[in-house]
């Protein structure tokens, strides 16, 4: 048995944040990750960070109102208020850390423009911000001398008398099972992109936190509230920044129509996501596309300009739909790509759960609401990622282990033996797709109550036939085969909840958008929808309303 | 298209422990990619092969593996541009100059070793400022090209001198290493310079350009490298059979016009250096087998003071 003051499971932006805040204050960290950290998938986030600093003019109350805004007023304002203020330090802090940053004319950081914001604050490397600041802090954490199990996988959350103790994980090199006994354990495992098929998101976004939070009793909020991107490439889904639209680009229909100019007519292309993505897929419905997609034009940006800040862009267009943005315009589409709901978390990580905690995408405190704003996921991994890691560090000195031994892999050991037993013979890989696809459909950019009622019976058929899948490597090296198995039963607890809380919202807020009920309604659902496990193994909702501070609802318009 | 994937397989816990190739045969697009030929196969017909990857979009590093003898990641190598010569048969082996765990999967440990060993982190001097570091963007964009370095390993991979010398820092870590030297925020770069110019530092490079042609990111570590040795010299390593050798191919260039190899090998040990001199009579033997002995009078070509001219055009430039 292995023993830790801290264990954090996820070594992205989040994980990494939370191990160097508390081991700062002298906690005994260790950090868990399937990859290896510079693996994580927080470098694909390529626009940027948002903060609004004093010394540009700037207003945090501003960012907060666009945020509260662009959630659709399902965030909670007071959670939005506390990110929003400590944007600065954290971004300056990442800059001291040795992130370089684009900058001014004055060699201060400079910024772009984003979606659904009043202000250009978002400040970037390039188009490649998120690598940047994963690499930076995994050069932090080398420096700190911090324990890192890398490529270790976590099977489960050890939990007695309704108190986090640690978790139970596997050595993907050696197939070796240990229990690590933990005062505090910390989720920072990212989304579930793949539970969507296509998603820009990595294949190990697979949802494992949010179902481990779920198994162990936490509660999941906004889960229903799923953001589609609005420019992916077409056929991989690759994604392409909104820094694109930041730094000026259009979007144009198949009449060569810039027809943002008719939805938004102030933002225009800059409107909040689940606006873009809603205005796009109305023009493809309305044939007003080309081949499922439609167009973003950059040509007018130059190539100069573009290779300057937006070159892996131009690379992954060339590269993944044999296009150069410097001479055609990119065939674009509607791509799922954040979940803003996640493990129910207080502004310090702490969920239902004592002794669990939760940051970044994993979580849902809810700073998102309804729908995110570009370039505030990073923001929301590092601030809520530090407080994590410094709360959990207080926590701990006044904390004893709980009574935790080595039988408490039992579960895992038999689970696994019994799936490598297995001799049915259904595949993982039809089974994620089949559930990805159903997804799409059925929770995508527009849904109705006919269509999620078939895509709760969809995923209910795809979840029995999951008991029978085959895996075909029996060994216990590197069993990558085992490992998507395992991954598969997370990913079909997150599409459940999705589907269950999406069925249940009788309006339309965000991202959530029903043909049937396209209103928002106020007055029924100023709330939050959680999903929690009970006794039987099912599922159970109840509801948190929505904390409202300074700013009130009004219609959203861009 | 029909595409025949012929991938090295390995299982550690298997009886045979040998490596051999494993063909599978399968329709794909013609604009689809390597990776997702491996994906299929793991999904489709094989799910014992074992790979790593995960963003599918050349972010994250996790996929480099060997194509057709070439280290590149899979997610975004072409088929296409990956087909045989005969038609359709792709090869696909783990990256090289690493330890093979299972299939295309490597030990990745030595290759974090070398990385740590550069101390990648910003080491700046006195107290932190209260808001950013000032510096103009031209002083931190040109970083930008080798922060874009996404570790994959490909570069280490292919190098040709880790593949005899597993003491050399590789073209990645010392890629890594000039990102700090060349940030102006960064104050330890005396330091820096002292672990380059040692043994596995940057005078082990052979300039080859494998590193520079397989990067998939354009960090062109070679030249990063090379940028290094300068920096290194400049900042008194001169002392080196590296900074001696660049000194002594300068020199005789400049002087005759042409290199005199006899000089340059002598000048760059030191003629005292007894036991590298001996240690070069098997190579004096063979080169005289092969009749590729220098002359033993080096003579300045004609018209050597054009040669002159353009060093001091570039020498006055500096």
């Amino acid at each position: 048995m292995l023993d830790h003051d801290i264990l954090i499971i996820g070594a992205g932006l989040a994980g990494m944040r939370a191990a160097l805040s508390a081991k700062e204050l002298g906690a005994d960290v260790a950090v868990v990750s399937k990859v290896h950290p510079v693996r994580s998938h927080s470098s694909a986030a390529q626009g940027g960070i948002n903060a609004a600093l004093t010394d540009r003019g700037d207003d945090w109350r501003d960012h907060a109102y666009d945020t509260i805004k662009g959630s659709d007023f399902l965030g909670d304002q007071d959670a939005i208020a506390l990110m929003c203020e400590e944007a600065g330090s954290e971004v300056i802090a990442m800059e001291h850390m040795g992130a370089i940053f684009n900058r001014d004319e004055e060699g201060r950081l400079g910024t772009r423009a984003f979606g659904g914001q009043r202000e250009a604050r978002t400040f970037f490397v390039a188009d490649f911000t998120g690598q940047a600041l994963l690499h930076v802090l995994y050069e932090q954490i080398l420096k700190a001398g911090a324990l890192v199990y890398e490529e270790w996988f976590v099977l489960s959350l050890i939990v007695r008398d309704g108190k986090c103790g640690g978790a139970v994980m596997m050595d993907i090199r050696s197939g070796k099972i240990e229990v690590v006994r933990a005062k505090a354990v910390i989720l920072a495992t990212g989304g579930l992109g793949r539970v969507f098929e296509p998603s820009t998101n990595a294949m190990i976004c697979t949802g494992d936190g949010m179902s481990l939070g779920y198994r162990s009793g936490a509660s999941l909020m906004d889960m229903e509230m799923v953001q589609y991107h609005p420019t992916t490439l077409k056929g991989s889904g690759v994604l392409i920044s909104e820094a694109a639209r930041g730094e000026g680009a259009y979007l144009l229909n198949s009449e060569n129509d810039r027809f943002m100019l008719k939805y938004a007519p102030e933002f225009k292309e800059l409107a909040s996501r689940d606006v873009v993505s809603r205005c796009e897929q109305t023009e493809i419905n309305e044939g007003r596309g080309l081949d499922g997609c439609v167009l973003l034009d950059l040509r007018h940006l130059g190539e100069k300009y573009i290779s300057e800040r937006l070159s892996q862009i131009r690379e992954l267009a060339m590269d993944f739909a044999n296009v150069d943005m410097v001479k055609e315009p990119v065939p674009i589409m509607p791509g799922m790509h954040y979940q803003m709901g996640g493990v129910k978390a207080s502004v310090d990580g702490e969920t239902s759960v004592p002794g669990l905690y939760a940051a970044g995408e994993v979580a849902c405190v809810s700073v998102h609401g309804g729908n995110r704003l570009g370039a505030n996921s990073l923001l929301d991994t590092l601030v809520f990622g530090r407080r994590s890691g410094v709360h959990a560090a207080e926590m701990v000195k006044s904390t004893q282990h709980l009574s935790v031994d080595d039988s408490a892999a039992d579960d895992d050991k038999n689970n696994i033996h019994k799936l490598l037993a297995n001799d049915k013979n259904e595949s993982f890989g039809q089974i994620r797709l089949d559930m990805g696809t159903a997804m799409k459909e059925h929770f995508g950019v527009f849904r109705d109550e006919n269509g999620m009622r078939e895509g709760i019976e969809k995923i209910e058929s795809v979840k029995k036939r999951a008991k029978d899948v085959y895996v075909a490597d029996k060994g216990s090296t590197f069993n990558t085969n085992l490992l998507f198995t395992l991954e598969l039963g997370f990913m079909l607890e997150c599409a459940e909840s999705i589907a269950v809380s999406a069925a249940d919202r009788t309006e339309s807020r965000g991202a959530h958008t029903r043909t049937d009920l396209p209103d928002r309604d106020d007055e029924n659902w100023l709330k939050h929808i959680l999903v929690s496990q009970n006794k039987d193994g099912g599922h159970e909702l109840s509801y948190k309303d929505v904390v409202i501070t300074d700013w009130e609802p009004v219609v959203r318009q861009y | 298209m029909e595409v025949k994937f012929n991938v090295r397989r390995y299982d550690p816990e298997s009886t045979d422990t040998v490596t051999h190739f494993q063909e599978y045969q399968m329709d794909m697009d013609a604009s689809s990619t390597v990776l997702d030929g491996l994906i299929r196969i793991r999904e489709e017909i094989d799910g014992t092969l074992s790979l790593r990857c995960s963003c599918r979009s050349a972010i994250c590093g996790s996929c480099a593996v060997k194509v057709n003898g070439e280290a590149g990641l899979a997610c975004n190598t072409k088929i296409v541009d990956s087909l045989s010569e005969d038609g359709n048969t792709i090869t696909v082996e783990p990256a090289g100059n690493l330890p093979v765990i299972k299939d295309l999967v490597v030990d990745f440990q030595p290759f974090w070793e070398k990385i740590r060993a550069v101390e990648p982190w910003l080491q700046p001097e006195g107290e932190e400022p209260e808001t950013e570091y000032l510096a103009p963007d031209e002083d931190m964009l040109h970083l930008a090209g080798v922060v874009s370095c996404i570790l994959c390993g490909s570069c280490v991979s292919d190098c040709t001198v880790m593949e005899v010398d597993s003491n050399f820092l590789g073209p990645a870590a010392l890629a890594k290493s000039y990102r700090f030297v060349g940030d102006p925020r960064d104050d330890s770069a005396q330091q820096r310079f002292k672990t380059l110019n040692e043994s596995g530092g940057v005078w082990d490079c052979t300039r080859c350009m494998k590193c520079v042609e397989v990067c998939p990111k354009g960090v062109a570590p070679m030249d990063r490298i090379m940028a290094l040795r300068e920096q290194v010299m400049e900042s008194g390593y001169t002392n080196t059979n590296g900074a001696r050798h660049v000194h002594e191919f300068t020199n005789s260039v400049k002087h005759s016009g042409w290199l005199d190899e006899k000089k340059l090998v002598i000048k760059s040990f030191g003629i005292f250096n007894i036991k590298a001199m001996i240690g070069l009579i098997p190579l004096v033997i063979r080169s005289q087998r092969a009749g590729k002995v220098p002359p033993i009078f080096h003579k300045s070509i004609p018209g050597v003071e054009n040669v002159r001219r353009i060093f001091e055009k570039v020498e006055t430039k500096k």
